[in-house]
């Protein structure tokens, strides 16, 4: 393992199902104290044979993790995605040490530090300073650690008039900021990060990014849970994809969100509604509401397409700017329609509520074949409102207008042009 | 690279042992912010942990001067009764606060790794600051009634171990016990409220008969009596300060000091047998 930092092999995890609760790992934990003794008492000898922790009767076992094997080199920002209940997080307690596997190993070069929420071990009553101090300790930094870094982790947490104030009466923002301040300070080998950035506002989150940023250029080793793609995207250089408790694949990290993205909607749907897609930013004053193509679907080659998009507005966007673009599987933009070349729109946007927009195409240049669509909203050319990649797939099959010999099939895009003889 | 870390089903950790040493300050900050914790927002603060062993030996010898108890009939009643109190009240709030200490830190074992062992040691750390500040207490009384300890108090320090011992080895268990069942929630409680009675506060171990003759049979009453290791501390307790009447009964000594150990190795033992489901189950 020349210069892997982490190596898992085969590891799984078991739970056991009962009725009511999750089980804890061969134990039943439902199960009281007089079923234990009552059970004892009736069969001594099987209790006292250690046969005990057999199967126990009533429940289902659970894999939350099955034969998961990947590596991880030095200096990789890993992350992890995959639905809710993939085993993400019984990958990352496994990896973080709170829980033990069932079966396989793990190795691991380094000293490692996680961070699975913000603000673990903080105490209500205790002052911020305190705080500090304690939360550094159970993170595992010691005394004179947290006393080097101590100005550091004020400035960066920003609450400084606060410090001997209890953190109880501390707002939601703050105890946030102080939480990850210190976790950010903390100096591991291999850092393990859980969904911590969805609090917080935006300004702080992207401050949040940068450090864990600075972190991965600094050589050390990433690990990053998330649901949100964008930040798995912007931080990450590879990814690890969980489903159902399997490791579907491991590769560089437009490869395997585009595999993912194509899975997880290769449903080719007339309407897609883009508000319930999960974005890192929480106030989006251009926000994509949906997309729908007004000519049915799949599209068609060399045939018109009408294609409209609702956007929702909250507060001013000067020079509001569309964008809608389409990409092949492997990631790479092939297509672009953008309202700054189409010379934009016309009269007074809402301040406030939904507005939709129409995108005519006289002849879709595109092959067939699959897309994604990636859809964009901004303010002028410096300020990105609303981005999101993959928002949906689509496919374009051939039509009359399709040509016939393969040589013209070869590209995902077919220029129109005029031949002439000369 | 700086360490390897391995990690496997049923590993029973190497790396453990050298985890406790490294997570050391964090014995230190946990019995900390306990105190910090405990007397916030409290009138008098910490003058709570002078006034309840206080209040606590008021009561016992009032009880005493009713029932005429005698004590041991030389030292004066309040010492004689705050000798029991002092390694009493240390056991019994070291091994409760230690029995709940992980579920009452279940945020922290569940999202957060560390030597589980820290959380109930570093709770026996805050019963010892108490202990610590109640001794102060006893000196001043000492002052006030004018007495004189025995030299026997070099070797207090050894019965204090072994109150440590003992809260340690019961706490652990509870501790470990109390992440799977919940009903001990209830029996710990129970525990300690019994365990002041069947210790010798009010009395001396040495006015317990040799024996009883039950139905024709000797039963040696005082030594089973003894086989509670608290019998044992209690009476080095009042050995070492106050001597004179205040013999040791050996056999009793011997007893507690097996019963200890016993307890600490097994309580340890359950505990890291049960540690690594602790997550999965709290």
């Amino acid at each position: 393992m020349a210069d892997s930092v982490i190596k898992i092999e085969n590891l799984s995890k078991r739970y056991w199902i009962g009725h009511q609760a999750v089980l804890g790992e061969d134990h039943v934990h439902s199960e009281g104290l007089r079923h234990v003794l009552e059970r004892a008492l009736r069969s001594p000898a099987r209790w006292f044979s250690g046969k005990r922790n057999q199967k126990p009767s009533g429940v289902e076992e659970f894999w939350a993790l099955k034969d998961v094997g990947f590596e991880i080199k030095q200096g990789d920002v890993v992350g992890i995605i995959g639905r809710n209940g993939a085993g993400k997080s019984t990958l990352l307690k496994i990896l973080s040490r709170i829980t033990e596997p069932t079966n396989g190993r793990i190795e691991i070069e380094g000293r490692v530090a996680s961070l699975l929420e913000v603000g673990t071990g903080f105490h209500q009553e205790l002052t911020g300073r305190e705080n500090i101090f304690l939360n550094g300790a159970i993170l595992g930094m010691s005394r004179a650690e947290i006393r080097r870094k101590f100005d550091e982790i004020v400035a960066f947490s920003e609450v400084e008039k606060f410090l001997d104030t209890p953190v109880k009466r501390y707002s939601s923002g703050m105890y946030v900021r102080l939480a990850f301040a210190v976790a950010a300070h903390l100096e591991p080998e291999i850092l393990i990060v859980d969904e911590v950035l969805a609090v917080g506002d935006m300004a702080f989150q992207k401050k949040c990014l940068g450090k864990m940023q600075s972190v991965a250029s600094s050589g050390r080793t990433i690990i990053f849970v998330s649901h949100n793609m964008g930040a798995v995207m912007g931080l990450c250089n590879r990814v690890v994809w969980l489903s159902g408790g399997s490791c579907k694949m491991v590769g560089p990290v437009r490869e395997v969100a585009d595999a993912c993205v194509a899975t997880t909607s290769l449903q080719v749907e007339r309407r897609t509604d883009l508000a319930k897609i999960v974005r890192y930013e929480m106030n989006i004053r251009a926000k994509l509401m949906s997309l729908e193509w007004l000519d049915g679907v799949p599209l068609k080659h060399g045939i018109p397409a009408r294609i409209r998009i609702e956007v929702k507005f909250t507060g001013d966007v000067p020079d509001f700017q569309l964008s809608l673009g389409f990409s092949t599987m492997e990631g790479v933009r092939v297509a672009t329609f953008d309202t700054d070349s189409d010379r934009g729109f016309k009269g007074a946007l809402p301040k406030d509520g939904i507005q939709a927009f129409e995108l005519v195409v006289d002849s879709l240049a595109l092959n067939p074949g699959l897309y994604m669509i990636d859809v964009m909203t901004r303010s002028g050319n410096d300020y990105e409102l609303d981005h999101l990649r993959g928002a949906a797939s689509m496919e374009v099959v051939s039509s009359e207008n399709t040509p016939m010999h393969f040589f013209g099939k070869a590209s995902s895009v077919r220029l129109a042009g005029r031949w002439s003889r000369v | 690279m700086s360490e390897r870390l391995i990690i496997e089903a049923g590993r029973t950790e190497r790396q453990y042992w050298r985890d406790l040493w490294r997570y050391r300050e964090l014995f230190y900050f946990l019995a900390w912010r306990d105190l910090l914790v405990r007397y916030k927002q409290t009138a008098v603060g910490v003058a709570w942990s002078f006034i309840r062993p206080v209040l606590a030996m008021a009561v016992l010898t009032m009880m005493m001067k009713v029932s005429k108890l005698p004590g041991d009939g030389a030292s004066p009643l309040p010492l004689f009764v705050f000798c029991a109190m002092l390694p009493w009240q240390f056991f019994s709030t070291a091994f409760s606060e230690s029995g709940s200490s992980l579920i009452t830190n279940s945020n922290l074992v569940s999202k957060i790794y560390f030597p589980r062992l820290v959380v109930p040691a570093s709770s026996i750390i805050t019963s010892f600051v108490d202990f610590l500040i109640a001794s102060v207490f006893t000196l001043i009384l000492m002052v006030w009634y004018r007495f004189i300890p025995h030299w026997n108090i070099c070797f207090l320090p050894v019965f204090v171990l072994l109150t440590v011992g003992a809260s340690l080895g019961t706490g652990l268990w509870i501790a470990a016990l109390m992440v799977k069942y919940r009903d001990f929630r209830f029996i710990l409680p129970f525990m300690v409220q019994f365990g002041l009675y069947a210790a010798p506060v009010f009395a001396m171990t040495a006015r317990i008969p040799e024996s009883y003759a039950f139905h024709g049979v000797d039963v040696p009453v005082r030594f089973i009596y003894a086989l509670n290791p608290i019998v044992g501390i209690i009476d080095g307790f009042r050995w070492c300060i106050l001597g004179g009447a205040n013999v040791i009964y050996l056999p009793g000594l011997v007893a507690s000091v097996v019963g200890v150990a016993f307890l600490v190795w097994s309580g340890l033992w359950y505990f890291r047998k049960t540690e690594r489901s602790f997550a999965d189950m709290i």
